[in-house]
């Protein structure tokens, strides 16, 4: 679907959408992040919401608490001290709420993979992840791809799951 | 340099009335004193006023393993106003390694030495505050002993790859 306001306006200013696509689109076009680094990703992380990557074009303002925030971005190294803590800021924010791992140790560990017994090997391990961007550390560049692939997935939600509904409709369509 | 040195051992000796042991090509100088003496020494050098150790720059904390069956806690001294080093240390029993707490002299050894019981299981006797400063608290085992296996599991998270 393109953007609601990429659509002309030629039909006296009335726009037909579905629910879905309204709702999916006002989410996907204001995603707040939660103001929270853990390492060295979240330098890249603070370079992507500076003027040179402009983060703040997606409509990316982050929030400094997570009841106002929508994504979590799990910038850095998740130590077993920090995980309880992690799990309890994604527990504390609103649905809908995703997240995005950001580079290889929230990943998989990353270097620690071996000897890191102070490492959770992936946050996913704790919490579930949305999108994963490699990296160590990713560039403002993949970061931004990481959000547009999370783009793309809120774009294809439903607040219904017509799933049932829809194959019987094409099979009396096939019928017909 | 030499003379402070020489103050250095004097002191040593006047606490300790043994055999002065120095670390062998150790930059800058250091010396090995009995576990029992290091408050003592500690105070002696911070007051005294030709040395004036007025900085506690670093605590390590050494395993040397189960075959040698000993640790060690090694001491980095600085006089800032003489710009002199020192380098102390004192070699513990491995089955219970103990020592008296520095904090009396230095407030920053407080953190050190919670690092160096955090890394290694070493007690300081008469420590404020001697608990985990890195780990959780509930965690099981001092990581850095080269005899150290982790748990398989922390809080139901594995923690193997």
């Amino acid at each position: 679907m393109k953007g609601l306001l990429d659509q002309q306006f030629e039909n006296g200013g009335v726009i037909i959408t579905k629910v879905d696509d309204l709702l999916n689109w006002s989410r996907l076009s204001s995603l707040f992040p939660m103001t929270f680094g853990l390492a060295c990703c979240a330098i890249e992380f603070m370079s992507t919401g500076s003027t040179v990557y402009d983060m703040d074009r997606f409509g990316m303002v982050p929030r400094a608490t997570p009841r106002q925030s929508d994504v979590m971005i799990v910038s850095g190294t998740v130590t077993f001290k920090m995980a309880d803590r992690i799990k309890q800021l994604y527990e504390q924010m609103s649905e809908p709420r995703y997240v995005i791992s950001m580079g290889s140790c929230s990943n998989c560990g990353g270097p620690y993979w071996q000897h890191g017994y102070h490492v959770v090997k992936g946050v996913d391990r704790i919490i579930p992840v949305d999108v994963y961007v490699p990296g160590c550390p990713p560039r403002p560049e993949a970061l931004i791809g990481g959000i547009l692939k999370l783009h793309e997935k809120i774009r294809s939600e439903s607040r219904m799951k017509p799933t049932a509904i829809e194959q019987l409709m094409n099979k009396d369509a096939q019928h017909v | 340099m030499s003379e402070k040195k020489e103050r250095i051992l004097s002191i040593i000796k006047e606490v300790s009335q043994e055999e002065i042991k120095e670390i062998p090509n150790s930059t800058p100088f250091g010396v090995i004193v009995k576990k029992e003496i290091i408050l003592l020494l500690c105070e002696q050098f911070h007051n005294d006023p030709d040395l004036y150790f007025d900085m506690l720059s670093c605590i390590t904390g050494v395993d040397n393993g189960p075959e040698a069956g000993t640790m060690e806690v090694i001491y980095h001294l600085y006089s800032i106003p003489f710009n002199q080093s020192l380098v102390l240390k004192v070699i513990l029993q491995r089955e219970s390694p103990e020592v008296e707490s520095i904090t009396p002299v230095w407030k920053t050894a407080n953190w050190l030495e919670r690092e160096v019981y955090d890394m290694f299981g070493i007690t300081f006797h008469n420590h404020p505050d001697l608990r985990r400063i890195l780990m959780p608290a509930d965690w099981k085992g001092y990581p850095l002993r080269k005899d150290y296996k982790h748990e398989e599991y922390y809080r139901g998270v594995k923690i193997d790859y």
